[in-house]
């Protein structure tokens, strides 16, 4: 028997001969080159990934992969990828969705699919704006919003895509930043290892319509007091210096950004990061600068058997199963 | 186990023997103490209210004081009604209500072949049985094979119907005839006014009486309403000298269409089929049906909604599967941007239409053919896609078939039209060897040489089905206009002119691969042809029958295929002089045979939720004779 070893792929073998569309500066394009970099890192078969999306700038992705892909239409990518596991659940698939396509007109799709827990990486490009149909207001943009539907500000509240995710019954629960490629890669890595339905939030910035919403955090200089890593077993700590932290609240179901050496606080007073743990990832999820850094990572890991397990488990087609046996197997009577 | 039928012989023992009643009897037999022939009494007065002719023939027991549960103690009340001029109480029964087994059995010999059974299985007890001299329970064996039966704890229900009333066991027991006279008023449409008046003024001393009766009536009807149990109990049937020897079962047209899509996929030789749907009156059941047949390698999905239930059919048709979606109309229109994917990235897909009469909810549980239009032309761009329609319950399995071949071999939705009246519909069904019907295999690409996924076959102009897992043939698709040949996104216009010609053309082509267009009954040629499509089959057909016997020169001819029309439509049309179009619509296939052919095609229409009768379309065969 010869087995030949597959050749190992760079992540540039991932891109497809298509030019890429995307604006100037676009935060796509990081999301794009992390990707392909993830892949190559976890010598993935192209042949067996498949990236599904929706509509929007971030749903051009699968065009510009080497891998099989499929744009679909607007919203509906859960459902498509849903079948395709139905017919294939040895496909690795990919969902990659906006915050409009995910989260407005593919709400409902996104709440079933993660309900569901079919094993699908579902990465959400939240630019918190409408960038294909140039610059409206999406269901992630903040109160007072002006764009060419909101003149004077929007004025509904946004939706959190890890609270959605987290009272969908999500198993997986991450976010992370376009640009920070290192840790972008780490989430993605984690996401592609769990067993059923991982949501991963991706803060992309869209320069042309929303350019630097996201600022207050992803400002480099800043970062260190504005961003907090959360790792699993490890406290919640961050800062220049790492002397910030957060704690639960005394005599609340809370929590609050602390110093330690501050005001009688020590290292034990800092929470440790539990990512089995749903109502730290939802309170965390929360968190926003400047009152508290924004918690990036792995905010809630915590398996259990995937849509396909279960499809699985309910049975399998018979091999000889006679149709006319069974079309037989009713109330019959006989003409003489 | 199967009973024996013996047979009669019939020289015309063929398909179009077939035959629509214009009248139904219907018999409420039970014990004595039942209360049947209040029942039988409160049923016609309400069936004389609404308008149609009826006899009814009141059939007691000899004995007066008869042992409760035995034969001799069996009363009945038959009612034969209709809207032709109704002379006898029915040689045969359509509609059995059995109160408890000895009436099952004493009326059994005057049930019709394929007849209807509705049955308190809640009376079917072993005692009970003993009494009616059975040593088995005939709803538990193959005693009534060759009927429908419809069990229902009728005793159960009625006792909590009035529960909240303080009746002793037997008084609320008494009640069990006005819960099934509810459930067959409901049946047959039927207005509660005047029974719900007479109750009142029956029970005037005994008010708990009085309301107590009228909520198992509610009750009745109520659970007539909410099971959506079909409103047409009867309608076709065959008459038993027309069946051909060999084994045979009853079937629906859901059961139909399940097998047929079961057996298509075999016939394509592909090893799983999804099925993504959202519940909808009168769909369901097809749900229901390919939910138990995992072991045949279906998956059925019940998605969130139509949207996700069709996203899931084609997600699966890109994986490999057979992908295939059904609704009703209203659900129809929700998949609509889906079946234009689709047909944009060329992937096979069935979709099952089982029309109900709208617009918007309409009415959900009663029949219409007024998707024909949505089914042809409904989507944004210049989007055709197949579509058949089935003509009978029967029919609806071979046109099962022939969807799931016309998806795979052209690699393109198939939208396959039923209707709630086929859907429940239930006829004698001669099984067929299914090892031995024909085999067309659906054909997945593997080779990477040369390959490009929107290169289109010179015959079929089909594009390759290149599923993901194959090595080698990794490529995008989508909903954006393809460059032909490679796929790659593509805004020129050139292209997209031959895109759309191509995509037009691929279905127009089908015309070439499907039976030329005949008659169903008469002469190639004539004086006037009458053109139906879909279940008002039954109707044309004897209408047409009884036309010609008198001597009239009518024809009949039943399309299956929709769009494309077989090639020889236009000149099979052009060999009469009059055409008529009877449609359960308001002109749907007469506007495109006169658009597409330019016929003076006139049109036929109804759509009061109810099938055509064999004398409305008579009468149009006259008017346009004359
Ligand atoms: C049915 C339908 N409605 C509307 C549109 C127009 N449309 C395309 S993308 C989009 C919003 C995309 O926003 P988002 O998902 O945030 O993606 P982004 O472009 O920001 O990456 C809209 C409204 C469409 N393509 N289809
Ligand atoms: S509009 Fe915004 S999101 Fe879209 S490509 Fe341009 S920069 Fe990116
Ligand atoms: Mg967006």
């Amino acid at each position: 028997m010869t087995t030949t070893i597959p050749q190992q792929l760079k992540p540039k073998d991932f891109a497809s001969d298509q030019e890429v569309r995307w604006c100037p500066g676009c935060g796509d394009y990081a999301i794009l080159k992390a990707i392909q970099k993830t892949l190559a890192e976890l010598e993935v078969a192209p042949e067996r990934t498949v990236f599904v999306s929706g509509i929007g700038c971030s749903s051009r992705f699968p065009y510009y992969m080497s891998t099989y892909g499929f744009h679909t239409i607007h919203g509906r990518a859960p459902g498509i990828a849903t079948g395709l596991k139905l017919a294939n659940p040895d496909l690795d698939v990919w969902v990659i969705t906006g915050d409009g396509d995910g989260l407005s007109i593919g709400g409902n799709h996104l709440l079933h699919v993660l309900r569901r827990n079919v094993d699908l990486q579902i990465v959400l490009f939240n630019n918190e704006i409408y960038g294909l149909t140039k610059g409206q207001v999406s269901p992630t943009s903040r109160i007072g919003t002006k764009s060419p539907t909101s003149p004077q500000g929007s004025i509904a509240h946004p939706l959190s895509p890890v609270a959605v995710a987290l009272g969908a019954g999500a198993r997986f629960v991450a976010r992370a930043i376009d640009i920070d490629q290192k840790h972008l890669i780490e989430v993605l890595t984690a996401a592609h290892a769990h067993r059923g339905a991982s949501f991963v939030e991706i803060f992309q910035n869209c320069p042309v319509y929303n350019d630097d919403v996201f600022h207050d955090f992803t400002d480099r200089a800043n970062a260190p007091d504005t961003q907090l890593h959360v790792e699993h077993g490890k406290p919640l700590r961050y800062g220049k210096d790492g002397n910030r932290g957060i704690r639960l609240k005394p005599g609340a179901l809370d929590v609050e950004a602390v110093v330690i050496g501050q005001n009688g606080i020590t290292e034990d007073d800092i929470l440790v990061h539990d990512q089995t743990n749903k109502t730290l990832a939802g309170l965390l999820g929360t968190l926003r600068p400047p009152e508290f850094p924004e918690v990036l990572g792995v905010l809630y890991n915590d398996p259990i058997d995937s849509y396909e397990m279960q499809v699985a488990a309910l049975g399998a087609a018979g091999n000889d199963v006679s149709l006319n046996d069974l079309i037989r197997k009713t109330r019959t009577w006989t003409v003489a | 186990m199967s009973t024996t039928v013996p047979k009669t012989t019939d020289p015309s023992g063929s398909q179009q023997a077939r035959e629509i009643r214009e009248s139904v009897v219907v018999r409420f037999a039970g014990d004595s103490g039942d209360g049947m022939q209040m029942t039988g009494s409160q049923f016609t007065i309400e069936t004389a209210l609404a308008g149609l002719d009826l006899t009814t023939f009141p059939d007691y027991p000899a004995e007066i004081r008869a042992p409760v549960g035995t034969t001799f103690g069996v009363s009945a009340f038959q009612i034969h009604f209709g809207s032709v001029d109704v002379k006898t109480a029915g040689d045969e029964v359509d509609v059995l209500i059995a109160m408890n087994p000895a009436a099952l059995k004493v009326s059994l010999a005057n049930l019709s072949l394929g007849g209807t059974i509705v049955a308190d299985t809640g009376s079917f007890s072993e005692r009970n049985l003993l009494k009616a001299g059975y040593d088995a329970n005939p709803l538990e064996d193959d005693t009534l094979a060759p009927y429908q039966v419809i069990p229902l704890d009728i005793t159960r229900l009625t006792m909590s119907a009035v529960e909240g009333f303080g009746l002793s066991k037997k008084e609320a027991l008494r009640c069990r005839n006005m819960w099934a006279l509810g459930l067959m008023l409901w049946m047959y449409d039927r207005d509660l006014t005047a029974t719900t008046a007479w109750l009142t003024k029956k029970f005037a001393s005994r008010e708990t009486l009085a309301q107590s009766n009228n909520a198992a009536l509610i009750a009745g009807h109520a659970y007539g309403e909410t099971a959506e149990l079909s409103g047409n109990l009867v309608g076709y049937r065959v008459k038993d000298a027309d069946l051909p020897p060999g084994q045979y079962r009853t079937i629906t047209g859901t059961e139909a269409i399940v097998w047929g899509l079961v057996s298509g996929l075999r016939s394509a030789g592909l090893e799983r089929l999804v099925f993504g749907s959202y519940p909808i009156t009168p769909a369901s059941p097809v749900l229901h049906a390919l939910a138990k047949m995992r072991e045949l390698g279906v998956y059925t999905f019940q998605a969130e909604d139509e949207i996700a239930a069709i996203c899931s059919a084609i997600g699966a048709s890109y994986g490999g599967a057979l992908g295939v979606t059904s609704s009703s109309g209203p659900g129809i229109a929700l998949k609509t941007e889906a079946i234009g994917l689709a047909v944009s990235v060329e992937l096979p897909l069935v979709i099952l239409n089982v029309q109900r009469a709208g617009p918007s909810t309409g009415l959900p549980t009663k029949t219409e053919q007024s998707d024909l239009f949505q089914a042809v032309y409904g989507r944004n761009g210049d989007t055709p896609v197949a579509v058949l329609a089935a003509a009978t319950s029967i029919d609806c399995f071979d046109v099962a078939r022939e969807a799931v071949r016309l998806a795979t071999k052209y690699m393109t939705p198939v939208i396959l039209l039923s209707d709630g009246y086929l859907a429940n519909a239930a006829e004698p069904w001669l099984i067929p060897d299914l090892d031995a019907l024909e085999d067309w295999p659906a054909r997945q690409r593997t080779d990477p040489e040369g390959f490009q996924p929107f290169e289109h076959d010179p015959e079929t102009l089909a594009r390759p089905w290149a599923v993901p897992g194959t090595p080698g043939l990794m490529h995008r698709i989508g909903g954006i206009e393809k460059e032909q040949g490679s796929g790659h996104i593509s805004y020129d216009s050139a292209n997209h002119q031959a895109m759309t010609d191509l995509r037009v053309a691929k279905i127009a082509n089908i015309a070439n691969d499907i039976p030329e267009q005949d008659v169903a009954l008469g002469d190639r040629t004539g004086t006037l042809a009458l053109v139906g499509w879909g279940s008002t089959f039954g109707p044309i057909n004897k209408a047409v029958e009884q036309a010609r016997e008198r001597g009239q020169s009518v024809s009949h001819i039943h399309l299956r295929y929709l769009n494309p029309f077989p090639a020889n439509l236009a000149s099979l049309l052009d060999g009469f002089e009059k055409i008529l179009v009877p449609e359960m619509n308001a002109g749907q296939l007469v506007t495109m045979l006169r658009s597409r052919y330019l016929v003076p095609a006139k049109g036929l229409n109804k759509v009061t939720g109810q099938p055509f009768k064999i004398s409305d379309v008579a009468s149009a065969i006259d008017a346009a004779l004359e």
